[in-house]
């Protein structure tokens, strides 16, 4: 615990410090964009060096507002006038209606951008994913034999122009935004749990209990006194390990630990034991810190996947507090845990078959 | 087995489904003997519920015989023959332990969803969408019945299904409305919905000391059994006399002491205008539900008094009148019924003879007749007030 605050104060000195830095920079190109900041070095992509420096020089932030105008038009155009943006596009007229759906997507990423105040990181990744999706569409549409390929051609180099500017303030935003440049992610979760500060931290004090209540965990194995190693579920069937090792450790209070090198993702934690109010059972607050496999564009894509920590936080907790007050982790034909994800299905019993898969 | 499975907006199909299994260490399995049809699955039914998926098995008013029961199931054992509760309940939380069972905190697997929409969430609730938990209903030949110690009442020899099945749920729900008004002697209480549960706060309010009990609804029937059953004295049939003028009629200008909404989400009535505005924000979802029932209640509910709310709402409604609230000192009380917090004193005046929970049975059917009991109960066709299965 001590560790991970010390950590977080670091980080957090170090971004505001950066964050400061990188606007103070850009001040030039923010008083040249201050009518509406982003749109001139924008129209001018494309036109070589001069157009680059200017980007350089901006901070994600402006960029970001450009971007949010651009797709406010750009959805607003999709939107009102669909046949004529698919004209432009090479497409036959028939595509309104899913011209429409996309400008209604656009329309809610420039919604979001300027929604999500000064640093909206997620929000210009959900650009770069709605970029992906256009993409699709159009490279989809080259199979067409009712398209003109030429303005279809022109209109993909477009899209990914426009990529490479959300790729370029998504990265910028999460650098400013992250602690560093190794950008992690910090999840804060409590929960009240009805029992005594003493039994809740036996059982997290062997790690080994803690695959029963960590669901994207798979195992966890003690291997020495202050040292275990962890094995967790990841995306896409795959799986990331490290040893750990514990820093602080205050019976009945406190367990912080923290990955030792050579870990697939290093990260930091802590759980609290806290006396409630009124002899109302124990308020557990668990601090994690990690950084993302693939930095910030991991953590986009992990939140974009549901695979968002904070709620995979919120769910260990939720589970270890069933487990210690009913003595079982609740489940229902209709919602089971499967590889880590809490999923739906239908409210029946499952066949024998498929429990025997399980 | 066979069960009662929901595809879509009226759409139900018996089907045939897997045997529920015990999947931990505190259930048990129940064959089913009496299953009914609830006012709220009429909600699913119409698609009023959003987390709804296709094939989710309906039902959370059952009663059966144990068939198997898990390692830590302690005081029931196979063959003990059950009504089954509602609320999933663990018996070990603090609500469970204040004998708040419908706000059970480790019983809804999807608490998630239920925290976005509800901001907390409620206990989990058997065959009633996702956002309660996602478990496998009642209307079935068989049901897993999580902390079956909790969520289990035995009956005792002697007692029919009919007398003991709606301890699951509608008696309790009437009885709790009827208990939240806190009576004194000398009160008039008036009730908004004929149906079961309506029935059931009318006949509960009497139990519980009422001097004056009026019921209002529309269909005949239903006041009909008002007066017959549920041993209402007074009703108001609001499609032929205004129910706030009638009330005042009845209680010289003062209004009831206070008003049961045993309606919730799809009230009809109310001005012609103001039902038209309610209709068309339902349907385009600017609103989820129709409070007309509630509003009235408000409105008609004398100074000082109670306004006691066991009508199912599920989301956002509009108009509520906060001023006329606010400005006469009401009370709000609400909740889904803690059905295991009655039930025991329940079924001992069933057995003492207080009362006999059938008389709201208009309709006996076999389980595979579930969507045809769907079909006119949502329409109120043949007199439909209550439906039995029997699977």
């Amino acid at each position: 615990m001590a560790t991970g605050t010390k950590r977080q104060q670091q980080g957090n000195g170090e971004d505001g410090g950066g964050g400061q830095g990188a606007r103070g920079a850009s001040g030039p190109a923010g008083q040249a964009g201050q009518v509406a900041p982003g749109i001139r070095p924008q129209s001018r992509d494309g036109g070589g060096g001069l157009a680059q420096t200017a980007l350089r020089n901006m901070s994600g932030e402006q960029l970001a507002r450009g971007l949010g105008w651009f797709s406010l038009g750009l959805g607003l155009a999709e939107l009102l006038a669909p046949r004529g943006v698919a004209n432009i596009a090479g497409l036959p007229g028939r595509h309104a209606g899913f011209i429409r759906l996309m400008g209604l997507r656009e329309i809610a990423h420039g919604v979001a951008i300027f929604a999500q105040g000064r640093r909206p990181a997620t929000a210009v990744w959900s650009r770069v994913a709605g970029d992906a999706l256009d993409l699709a569409a159009l490279g989809a549409c080259f199979a067409s034999p009712e398209v003109n390929k030429g303005r279809l051609a022109f209109a993909t180099a477009n899209v990914l122009a426009v990529t490479a500017l959300d790729v370029l303030a998504a990265q910028q935003l999460s650098a400013e935004g992250g602690a560093g440049r190794g950008s992690s992610t910090q999840v804060k979760r409590s929960l009240i749990i009805n029992r005594a500060p003493e039994e809740l931290y036996q059982f997290w004090r062997d790690f080994e209990n803690l695959p029963r209540v960590m669901h994207h965990l798979e195992a966890v194995r003690v291997t020495g006194e202050r040292r275990s190693r962890w094995v967790a579920k990841a995306p896409a069937g795959t799986r990331v390990e490290w040893d750990a090792e514990i820093t602080e450790d205050r019976p009945n209070e406190l367990i912080a630990w923290r990955s030792l090198p050579g870990a697939d993702v290093e990260n930091s934690g802590s759980v609290r034991f806290e006396q409630a109010t009124g002899n109302r059972g124990t308020i557990v607050r668990v601090e994690i810190e990690y950084a993302p496999p693939a930095g910030a564009l991991g953590a986009a894509v992990a939140w974009l996947s549901g695979n968002d920590p904070g709620q995979q936080a919120q769910e260990s907790l939720r589970t270890f507090k069933q487990v210690m007050e009913t003595g079982e982790v609740a489940v229902s034909d209709g919602t089971v845990w499967d590889n880590g994800y809490l999923t739906q299905r239908p409210a029946q019993p499952v066949s024998s078959e498929e429990l025997g898969q399980a | 087995m066979r069960a009662t499975c929901w595809y879509g907006k009226k759409d139900v199909r018996v089907e045939q489904v897997p045997d529920p299994k015990i999947l931990n260490r505190r259930d048990a399995v129940v064959k089913i003997t009496s299953t009914a049809i609830c006012g709220s699955d009429l909600h699913l039914f119409n698609g009023f519920m959003p987390t709804m998926m296709k094939g989710d098995i309906l039902g959370h008013e059952f009663m059966g015989e144990v068939v198997e029961v898990g390692p830590d199931v302690k005081n029931r054992k196979v063959g003990d023959r059950v009504v089954v509760s509602f609320p999933i309940s663990c018996g070990n939380c603090f609500f469970c332990q204040q004998q708040l069972f419908t706000l059970c905190e480790n019983s809804n697997p999807n608490a998630w969803m239920a925290e976005k929409m509800f901001g907390h969430s409620p206990c989990g609730i058997f065959g009633y969408s996702h956002l309660t938990g996602g478990y496998a209903g009642g209307q079935a030949e068989y049901a897993r019945v999580p902390f079956a110690d909790v969520g289990t009442l035995k009956v005792p020899e002697g007692m029919t299904d009919e007398q003991a099945l709606f301890l699951s749920d509608i008696f309790p729900t009437g009885y709790m409305g009827a208990e939240m008004c806190d009576i004194q002697p000398g009160d008039t209480i008036a009730v908004w919905g004929c149906g079961p549960v309506g029935q059931f706060a009318m006949a509960s309010a009497r139990l519980l000391g009422a001097e004056r009990v009026v019921g209002i609804d529309r269909f005949p029937e239903r006041l009909r059994m008002a007066k017959t059953g549920a041993k209402a004295d007074d009703t108001i049939n609001y499609e032929e006399e205004n129910v706030y003028d009638a009330l005042m009629e009845m209680t010289g200008g003062r209004g009831p002491d206070a008003c049961i909404d045993a309606v919730g989400l799809e009230a009809h009535g109310g001005h012609g205008i103001v039902y038209a505005y309610d209709r068309a924000k339902q349907a385009v979802m600017g609103e989820t539900d129709r409070p007309i029932a509630l509003r009235e209640a408000i409105m008609a509910c004398r100074n000082g008094g109670t306004v006691s709310v066991i009508g199912v709402y599920g989301g956002l409604i509009d108009k509520f009148p906060i001023g006329s609230f606010m400005n006469r000192s009401l009370t709000m009380k609400t909740g889904q019924c803690h059905v295991q917090r009655y039930w025991q004193g329940l079924l001992d005046r069933i057995q003492n003879g207080e009362i006999d929970p059938s008389f709201v049975i208009t309709h006996r059917m076999r389980l595979d007749d579930a969507p045809h009991g769907y079909d006119i109960f949502t329409n109120k066709e043949d007199d439909c007030i209550k439906i039995v299965l029997r699977p």
